[in-house]
């Protein structure tokens, strides 16, 4: 009984499909290689209805795949998508970062101070450290300017007898005020927000500076 | 002998392995293909030597960024053969972006990407892409201070994305500063995902290469017709082709051991490249500057105009890419022989002389400030020889105040600036002083560091470095009286002190 309908569902004139290949084998010494020649009048007869129920069948098997496939497949996809835009959506990364007692930062001066950044990960080594510039103005009043150049972030060099900052990769210059004296950059140095709390200078850091924002 | 034979036969039987590399091995290749074709093949050498390399290296590097520097140093110094696997594997990368670009060019020039190996072009291109990208995150790999601000200028300009900027900087640096998680993401693309990419691409490009053939040199007069094409293509290479092996692979096979034993000489004589300075971004008496193939890139951003280098870095690659990958579409009939397509010579000569140029400045780069000109480079005796005290008060004044950063004297200092050796002959002395004061033309005002005393000296100097016959009134340009070298013109103690500020 259950012979008869399977070699003629698998030679109904289409192509077996791939996973079907083990019934050929199995049944196809029974009822001869190919189908319909070895295939009796009678079977045929219900030709139509079997294919219309078994076409229904591997289209649906067929669509079932198909859905849990895709929604393994996004699944799987949130945790790794997730992992590569996940920097793209931490909050805001700056916090107040002490540079240290204001007294080393006298008036008429313009010092490199250097901090760890507070967004460190016990594996940045050296690259967690960075470094600014302090104009001190005298009476706790400072400018803190990035060293990184408003052009491309290369790092800018303070000049105390010509009183300009100069950048190694393009030739950006800047005027101790910060401000764009000339080359490619098309802004003056960006600058870093800061308070005195208890004598000690901080300011705000956290992010490499770029164009877009507003600093 | 019979046992041998046995497996033979068994391992045929089964695999079927020479039914499959049989025709790769042997398929025609036109007797024209002479030594003009040997490039791709040499790189693709050198991409199986960079393989072999950089397993031997994963095995030994730390993609942290607290040891990658420590990693290095070890590799080079203390692993036996380390420093050789580290110099085999820079110089590789190096010859295998050359041998890219050579076979890019010799497939452009014989424009053998026309009908119907448009799609072989085209894969190709993305594998120049990912030779350039290979070649990028590599010098990221070597985490020294020209990895690390190399980094951040590509973040700058990632940062210059409109609106998504910000979030495209932090996906590309894995957080907000460049540090631990940058290393790692480079790594992980240096290693998995740009390889991986390869050599799937170098399958694809291979493919396409055994399924069009490869094409003939070209003959003026030859036109591709897609019409005819393939037929009679077909019919030449039946008729004169030789097989790829032995006949084709022999000049391979001579050029890529020539190559190969070049670049191992090359990597055992020059050592391993870098690593430069820690990657310590509080040390900022560096000067960062890229690799060979991306000099041109750093120059052209300095020579850019401020008002187009946005646009210019985030709509000029897409754009060139784009531009690439449809050449063949745009022209893919027609003659092929570089002496009836002038258009496309001249073109290539274009683009060839411009990245050379533009590569060779990258390496003077003369618009970068020496940063120690003002201490390093002599003032020549003759220039001070003779000299009254306000002179050689402006020859100390030209030193103190960082002049010689940018601008030369007797041939050593900066060259961003004109030498100031003849500058006095091209602007009289009131120029000077506004020059100097006012600044301009990519010269900073010096008015507020200068008093105008200093600037005054500075000028007396200048003036004496004219060469004698040729009095500054008489230079087109610098028409206004110049004062008497013993009558100072300006800036008495009591006038008050000159414009300031430029800003
Ligand atoms: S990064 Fe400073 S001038 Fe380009």
């Amino acid at each position: 009984m259950n012979e008869t309908p399977k070699p003629q569902r698998c030679c109904d004139g289409r192509e077996p499909s791939a996973g079907r290949h083990a019934d050929l084998r199995i049944h196809g010494e029974a009822s001869g290689p190919s189908g319909s020649a070895g295939t009796p009048k009678s079977a045929r007869a219900g030709d139509d209805t079997a294919r219309g129920a078994a076409g229904d069948r591997r289209g649906f098997l067929f669509g079932a795949g198909a859905a849990l496939m895709g929604i393994g497949g996004l699944l799987a996809a949130i945790p790794i998508v997730g992992t590569l835009f996940a920097p793209a959506r931490r909050g805001n990364p700056m916090r107040w970062t002490d540079l240290g007692p204001v007294d080393q930062f006298p008036a008429g001066t313009t010092r490199l101070a250097t901090f760890t950044s507070p967004n460190a990960a016990p594996t940045d080594g050296e690259t967690a450290r960075d470094a600014c510039w302090v104009r001190s103005l005298g009476d706790d009043r400072f400018q803190v300017f990035y060293v990184n150049c408003a052009h491309l972030g290369c790092p800018v060099r303070w000049f105390e007898q010509s009183r300009l900052f100069m950048c190694p990769c393009h030739g950006g210059v800047y005027y101790e005020d910060g401000s764009r004296a000339s080359g490619p950059p098309p802004r003056g140095l960006f600058t870093h927000q800061w308070r005195v709390t208890n004598g000690r200078l901080e300011i705000l850091a956290g992010l490499l500076p770029g164009l877009e924002e507003k600093t | 002998m019979g046992l041998l034979r046995r497996i033979r036969t068994w391992f045929e039987d089964r695999s079927g392995a020479s039914a499959l590399i049989g025709p790769v091995m042997t398929h025609r290749v036109p007797r024209s293909a002479k030594w003009w074709y040997v490039f791709g093949s040499a790189t693709l050498m050198f991409f199986l030597i960079q393989i072999a390399t950089g397993i031997m290296l994963a095995t030994l590097y730390v993609p942290s960024a607290a040891e990658a520097y420590d990693s290095l140093r070890y590799i080079d110094e203390e692993v036996p053969f380390g420093w050789m696997v580290r110099a085999i594997h820079g110089w590789s990368s190096n010859a295998m972006v050359l041998m890219m670009l050579v076979h890019l060019s010799q497939v452009f020039l014989h424009g053998a990407y026309k009908y119907p190996r448009e799609l072989t072009w085209m894969v190709g291109v993305l594998l120049m892409v990912c030779t350039l990208a290979l070649a990028f995150t590599g010098q990221v790999m070597r985490f020294d201070q020209d990895a690390y601000w190399g980094l951040g200028i590509g973040a700058s300009i990632v940062d210059r994305v409109p609106v998504f900027g910000n979030e495209l900087r932090a996906i590309m640096l894995g957080g907000p500063i460049i540090a631990g998680a940058t290393l790692s993401r480079f790594f992980a693309l240096h290693v998995f995902v740009l390889p991986g990419l390869t050599i799937v691409l170098v399958g694809l490009h291979m493919m396409l290469i055994l399924r069009h053939g490869i094409s003939e040199m070209p003959k003026p007069g030859e036109v591709v017709d897609p019409a005819t094409y393939k037929p009679a293509y077909e019919e030449r290479i039946h008729r004169t082709g030789v097989p790829f092996f032995p006949d084709a692979a022999r000049r391979d096979m001579v050029f890529c051991g020539l190559a190969l034993l070049v670049m191992l000489g090359l990597a055992a004589w020059f050592g391993p490249f870098g690593p430069g300075g820690v990657p310590d971004p509080t040390i900022i008496d560096t000067n960062p500057r890229p690799d060979f193939f991306f000099l041109w890139i750093f120059a052209a951003l300095a020579l850019l105009p401020p008002a187009v280098e946005t646009p210019l870095l985030i709509i000029g690659p897409p754009v060139l890419l784009l531009a690439m990958l449809l050449i063949p579409i745009m022209a893919s009939r027609g003659e092929r022989a570089p002496s009836r397509r002038p258009l496309v010579v001249v073109l290539f000569a274009v683009i060839v002389t411009g990245l050379v140029t533009l590569s060779w400045l990258g390496v003077t780069s003369p618009w970068s400030p020496q940063m120690d000109g003002w201490t390093s480079a002599p003032v020549p005796a003759e220039f001070v020889r003779g000299r009254t005290p306000l002179e050689l008060q402006g020859a100390t004044m030209i030193q103190f105040a960082q002049c010689r950063n940018c601008h030369s004297l007797g041939g050593l200092g900066g060259e961003r600036g004109p030498a100031l050796d003849r500058v006095a002959t091209r602007l009289s002395w009131d120029q000077l002083v506004r020059q100097v004061q006012q600044g301009g033309g990519n010269m900073p005002a010096y008015g507020k560091t200068l008093t105008s005393a200093q600037t005054e000296a500075i000028v007396a100097f200048l003036a004496t470095l004219r060469p004698d016959h040729v009095p500054a009134s008489e230079i087109p340009g610098a028409l206004e009286v110049s004062p008497g070298r013993d009558q100072p013109p300006m800036a008495t103690p009591d006038a008050p002190e000159p414009a300031r500020g430029f800003q």
